[in-house]
């Protein structure tokens, strides 16, 4: 029922914001078109705790901007090496545990790898990334495991 | 638009632009595929990020606009890595091996 709502709401939102006309007509074709589509996910049985997760902690506001500004100084750093040529570059492949148990916590850290410039999520197997990286350094960053951790503390409940 | 407001913009337009002109030299010089991938991963976080923050102000004030463009942008930050990983995973599947630089420790 949750996560049937809370749907509809962000739904809604997309359709007001997208639209903007505010007469009646087409506010009920908005009305009808959210409810075929509430219908249909839930004859598809997309709407649980992967669509809409609550589960996880509020935190992930804090944790969103700290990505940014990892996003941001990887980016600077790819570009570096991009205008420094093919030779200033050491590509390097490793398999990394991860500490995460539920899936929604796998995927942000793995989504959050492939999002920074300069590190790639290959392969998943159960409990570990197979994960490539455009320098040894930014890998040897990634093994230090400060964005694993910080994933691991957004889902404990 | 005032004078401050005008330099902000174009410096995240024209920084913007420059970054995805990168992201296209990394993209025609990097060795393999898999370093190509970084390269262009570039354009779709920062690149495209600083020409919608640009374009965010040059929208002063129009609600509906500014939140069209929010919304793109969240839309790139979830595609972008999906498909970078889809990518990567059919090529390292079908075979393709990446060039490693050095044996990681």
């Amino acid at each position: 029922m949750r996560h049937t709502l809370s749907l509809i709401l962000v739904l809604a939102t997309i359709w007001v914001l997208n639209s903007g006309h505010y007469t009646s007509l087409l506010l009920s074709l908005g009305f009808i078109s959210i409810l075929f589509v509430v219908y249909l996910s839930h004859k598809m049985d997309v709407v649980d705790e992967e669509s809409q997760p609550f589960q996880l902690r509020a935190t992930i506001i804090f944790y969103w901007i700290w990505l940014l500004k990892e996003i941001l100084m990887s980016n600077l750093s790819v570009a570096k090496h991009i205008w420094l040529g093919p030779n200033s570059i050491s590509p390097s492949m490793k398999k990394i545990k991860v500490s995460q148990s539920t899936d929604m916590g796998k995927v942000i850290y793995a989504n959050s790898i492939t999002l920074t410039p300069g590190t790639v999520t290959v392969d998943i197997d159960g409990e570990t990334f197979l994960v490539h990286a455009l320098t040894e350094e930014t890998l040897h960053q990634l093994l230090q495991g400060e964005m694993d951790r910080r994933v691991t503390q957004l889902e404990k409940s | 638009m005032e004078g401050f407001w005008f330099v902000l913009t174009s410096v995240f337009l024209i920084s913007g632009a420059f970054l995805i002109f990168t992201g296209a030299v990394g993209v025609l010089r990097f060795p393999d595929f898999y370093t190509r991938m970084h390269a262009s991963s570039l354009t779709d976080t920062m690149g495209s990020g600083l020409i919608l923050t640009g374009c965010l102000l040059l929208a002063d004030h129009e609600w509906l606009v500014m939140a069209k463009l929010v919304m793109i942008f969240l839309f790139l930050l979830l595609t972008g890595p999906t498909a970078n990983h889809a990518l990567v995973k059919a090529a390292l599947h079908s075979g393709l091996k990446p060039k490693l630089g050095a044996e990681p420790s």
